[in-house]
């Protein structure tokens, strides 16, 4: 074979390359093995994340599903870590689940809103100041939104909004205040304003990109047909975009169910059904945050690991959901899937 | 029948509706900012970067007091978390993009999309179960694995897309010059796409070092900085974001004036680190 | 008769064509002009629905269309040809106030419809893309809607519910785009789920039905298969006896198959223009010529 100094000036390099193959085949195949050996087993790592996340999850929480039953303990309503000993989670999933839908629904209108007006009014400068903003809503971290909501936000609610209705329904319609509660300030209407702020960018981003996917096409023609430009909009692009705007919805929907600090720290932490609008409440990852680092038995460390379970099986369904429900109301290629 | 003039109203009034709205949604937004800045900065002092935070005596009887082991603290289990988070995170997206044919992928994809849309606070009882219990103590060790848990999906994601938006010629031309495999990911297709690669790990470690719950069962808190840097693994360390929670929920009005401080620092970075990922994205573009 | 026209030109070659006392014969409508050496008589006997007066379009500084003025006769087909970028698509799109919603675009000269200057400041583009309706190259249903929404959008948008109504236009405007027998079964089924034919004649029906005088056509027939291309050619010539029709068309079969005038584009200019029969037999200028004998475009 060739020594280095003889090679030939054109294409020296691969030359050199195929002339040596023979014995570096070797060398590639057990560098392929290794290589794909150690990517695989970090990939299959991501599935064994997920499967200890449920595992832990339920083995921590099993003492407490064992001493009250799984459904016992979802449809509990006691959660009495003190005297009794009791805990069912009806409360948080309650607390949970209002906070969550009650976000979304205030958040909708306005997060599609900035969709429409950055996709199809706002000059592009605007509309590249405006997403910005709104990806930051979303980077912003959770504790500085509730440090925010602690300092400014519910006192700022207590007196401008909770107040005056309450005093309002003490002399008008008293029938109102037991629905109403306590206007500290502290509780499930400020927990949940919270949360419609902090989720309002998901919902915007996706509809966002399924508005700008709509084919022009689709709206000439709605020109074409005499359609004003709000008329094209109604007419032509939402419901193109309708699989966007529910993927962005369920979205933000998890993100709610999910965000943890805000709310901890603006939801005023009581434990006992009923909850009323102004007055205190909480939510699963709320009472976790709240309570774990002071649980000491086993059985309310337990009952909060069980808590964690049930967050976990609510999320996977929310994400499931998610995914199905965004792949039947799709319009791809103007075809409704 | 709907004359001219009542849909050209109606036009003027949604967009009006449209435009409102959009101030709606910011106004919060920039009032955050407004208030963050203004009542945190006047805490920001000297003391707030060198002095350890203590017992809140120290701060009722006006002695100095900061948080430079929170800062510190920080600084460790985040940069720990994402050299942990790194190899699991892109081995993965390297799979799911490289070898698009394993049968183990779909699951990989789903699970990994599960776990993006997790709270955050399970992460941090799985680290909880798997690292506290077994040590016996709170670890900023724990705190890192949790924090890790965080960064690992999103940093797969972003992998898996950052490498599968390089063109498929570029892999062959490797090949053709005679590379083994592994060669052509580690020394072509990743460096091509190195932009989409730092973005992602950026986006992965701003959003995990906002996190505060899965921190507080973790690493737990520390008023003070730990004897030795060994400490802040094997022992309980503070970080920003649960320090920030502990300072807000505290009755004492400097540490909550430390809170803002300590809320102008976090906000700063994420700004910081956002802007950088976007900025290189339109670079790149 | 019409197959009796498809059948000649289908098997002629481009150059020269049919004669023209056939043609005039068996579209049967009242088009007057019989004569093949374009007399002055002709213009006399046809009334302008629409035309140009030095039209001209420009986008930011380049120019689509140059000082074009065309006559467009009611009642009848008007092909535009042309090799690509000849500015076609930019003339019929003027003729409708469509470049109101490109950026940078600027419309000068004027487009009477019925006598008035559609760009005049007092006109709102919106009712004017009623009576001048418009057909695109893709056939575009509305795909979350069904046949039956699809038809009465335009009238939905101005404001008519009654489903009596409603009903009426639906049925003879699907009649008229000579869908109705397929579909009227299953009139609440989307409108997606037709076949490519069917949906451009679906587009078809929901521009007739809020009865504009002019539709225009962009490429009607060049994303469908030969059957439906028949099919809607058959139905230009129905049309026309109702509706005044304007066709681009980079097929020059189907410009003689189915126009009464023809228009000539190229690179911006009208080149040449009148009764189609002329144009393809005695065309007066000699890029015309080239370009109808396939010299070039």
């Amino acid at each position: 074979m060739n020594s280095d100094s003889e090679t030939p000036n054109n294409g020296s390099k691969e030359v050199r390359e195929l002339l040596r193959r023979p014995p570096s085949a070797i060398y590639r195949w057990l560098g392929d093995r290794i290589f794909a050996i150690v990517v695989v087993l970090l990939g299959f790592s991501i599935i064994a994340l997920g499967a200890a996340m449920a595992i832990v999850l339920y083995g921590e929480g099993s003492l407490s599903f064992r001493q009250f039953g799984f459904f016992g303990f979802v449809s509990g309503t006691t959660w009495d870590p003190a005297v009794k000993l009791s805990f069912g989670a009806l409360p948080f999933l309650i607390g949970t689940v209002v906070t969550s839908v009650a976000a979304l629904l205030i958040s909708f209108f306005p997060a599609i809103a900035v969709a429409i007006f950055t996709a199809e009014y706002a000059p592009r400068w605007l509309a590249g100041i405006i997403d910005n903003l709104i990806q930051l809503i979303a980077a912003v971290p959770s504790v500085v939104i509730g440090i925010w909501g602690i300092f400014v936000l519910a006192p700022w609610l207590r007196d401008t909004v909770y107040l005056p209705i309450f005093t309002w329904a003490e002399t008008s319609y008293p029938a109102l205040l037991p629905i109403l509660g306590n206007p500290m300030g502290y509780g499930m209407a400020t927990a949940t304003i919270v949360l419609a702020l902090m989720i309002v960018p998901y919902t915007t981003a996706l509809t966002k990109d399924a508005i700008k996917s709509v084919p022009v096409e689709q709206r000439e023609a709605s020109r074409a047909l005499g359609a004003t430009k709000w008329e094209v909009i109604r007419m032509a692009v939402l419901p193109y975009a309708r699989g966007g705007i529910l993927a962005g919805s369920i979205l933000s929907l998890g993100r709610a169910i999910g965000e943890t600090m805000a709310v901890a720290m603006l939801i005023g932490n009581k434990n006992t059904l009923p909850f009323t609008i102004f007055g205190a409440g909480a939510t699963m990852p709320s009472v976790i945050v709240n309570e774990f680092r002071e649980a000491v038995e086993s059985l309310h460390l337990s009952s909060l690991m069980a808590i964690g379970f049930t967050l976990f099986i609510i999320a996977l369904i929310v994400n499931l959901a998610a995914a199905y429900l965004t792949r039947k109301f799709s319009v791809k290629g103007g075809q409704v899937l | 029948m709907k004359t001219m003039l009542q849909r050209n109203i109606r036009d003027r009034i949604m967009e009006s509706l449209l435009v409102i709205s959009t101030i709606v949604v910011l106004l919060p937004l920039v009032i955050i900012i407004v208030h963050v800045i203004v009542n945190g900065i006047s805490a920001l002092n000297w003391d707030f970067f060198t002095q350890e935070l203590g017992s809140p005596s120290r701060a009722m009887q006006g002695r100095p007091t900061g948080l430079v082991h929170t800062i510190l603290g920080t600084l460790v289990v985040d940069l720990l978390a994402l050299l942990l988070a790194l190899p699991v995170g892109m081995g993965a997206g390297i799979m799911l993009s490289e070898y698009p044919d394993h049968k183990l992928n779909p699951t990989i994809r789903v699970t990994n999309d599960t776990l993006n849309g997790m709270p955050a606070i399970l992460k941090g009882l799985l680290a909880f179960v798997l690292i506290v219990k077994p040590m016996g103590s709170f670890s900023g060790l724990a705190g890192s694995v949790a924090l890790a848990f965080v960064m690992i999906p999103i940093i797969a994601r972003t992998t898996e897309s950052a490498l599968m938006s390089i063109p498929w010629s570029i892999r062959e031309a490797g090949l053709a010059i005679g590379l083994p495999r592994w060669r052509v990911v580690l020394s072509t297709v990743m460096p091509a796409a190195r932009f989409g690669l730092v973005t992602g790990t950026l986006i992965a470690f701003a959003r995990a070092a906002g996190e505060a719950a899965p921190l507080l069962f973790t690493s737990f808190g520390n008023n003070y900085l730990p004897n030795h840097w060994l400490g802040m693994l094997l022992g309980p360390v503070d970080t920003l974001p649960q320090r920030l929670y502990s300072l807000a929920i505290s009755p004492y009005t400097h540490w909550h004036s430390m809170g803002w401080a300590a809320a102008i620092i976090l906000l700063l970075f994420v700004i910081i680190t956002f802007g950088t990922a976007r900025y290189l994205t339109r670079q790149k573009n | 008769m019409m197959n009796l026209i498809q059948s000649i030109t289908s098997k002629t070659p481009p150059l020269p064509l049919f004669s023209t006392e056939e043609s005039r014969q068996a579209s049967g409508a009242a088009e007057a002009s019989g004569a093949t050496s374009g007399t002055v008589n002709e213009k006399s006997e046809k009334k302008v629905r629409m035309e140009t007066h030095d039209l001209t379009v420009r986008y930011g500084s380049t120019v689509g269309i140059r000082n074009v003025s065309l006559p467009i006769y009611d009642k009848q087909v008007l092909a535009l040809i042309g090799p690509s970028g000849c500015g076609k698509t930019t003339y019929l799109r003027a003729l409708n106030r469509m470049h109101d919603l490109t950026r940078g675009a600027t419309v000068t000269g004027s487009v009477l419809l019925d006598g008035k200057n559609i760009y005049d400041s007092e006109v709102n583009p919106v009712n004017i893309r009623r009576r001048v309706g418009m057909v695109f190259q893709k056939p575009t249903p509305f795909p979350t809607m069904s046949i039956y929404d699809n038809v009465v959008a335009g009238l939905k948008l101005v404001g008519i519910r009654k489903s009596s109504i409603l009903d009426e236009v639906c049925e003879r405007a699907l009649k008229q785009a000579a869908l109705f027998d397929e579909v009227k079964d299953r009139l609440k089924s989307p409108g997606s789920s037709l076949s490519g034919g069917q949906q451009q004649r679906l587009s078809i029906a929901r521009a007739l039905a809020v009865d504009p005088g002019v539709l225009l056509m962009d490429e009607p027939t060049s994303s469908l298969d030969p059957q439906s291309t028949n099919r809607i050619e058959d139905l230009i010539h129905e049309l026309k006896k109702q509706v005044t029709i304007v066709i681009i068309t980079h097929n020059m079969q189907q410009a003689a198959r189915v126009s009464d005038q023809t228009a000539f584009f190229y690179v911006g200019d009208l080149v040449e223009s009148g009764p189609t029969n002329t144009l393809f037999t005695k065309p007066k200028e000699t890029r015309t010529e080239e370009y109808i004998t396939g010299r070039f475009g």
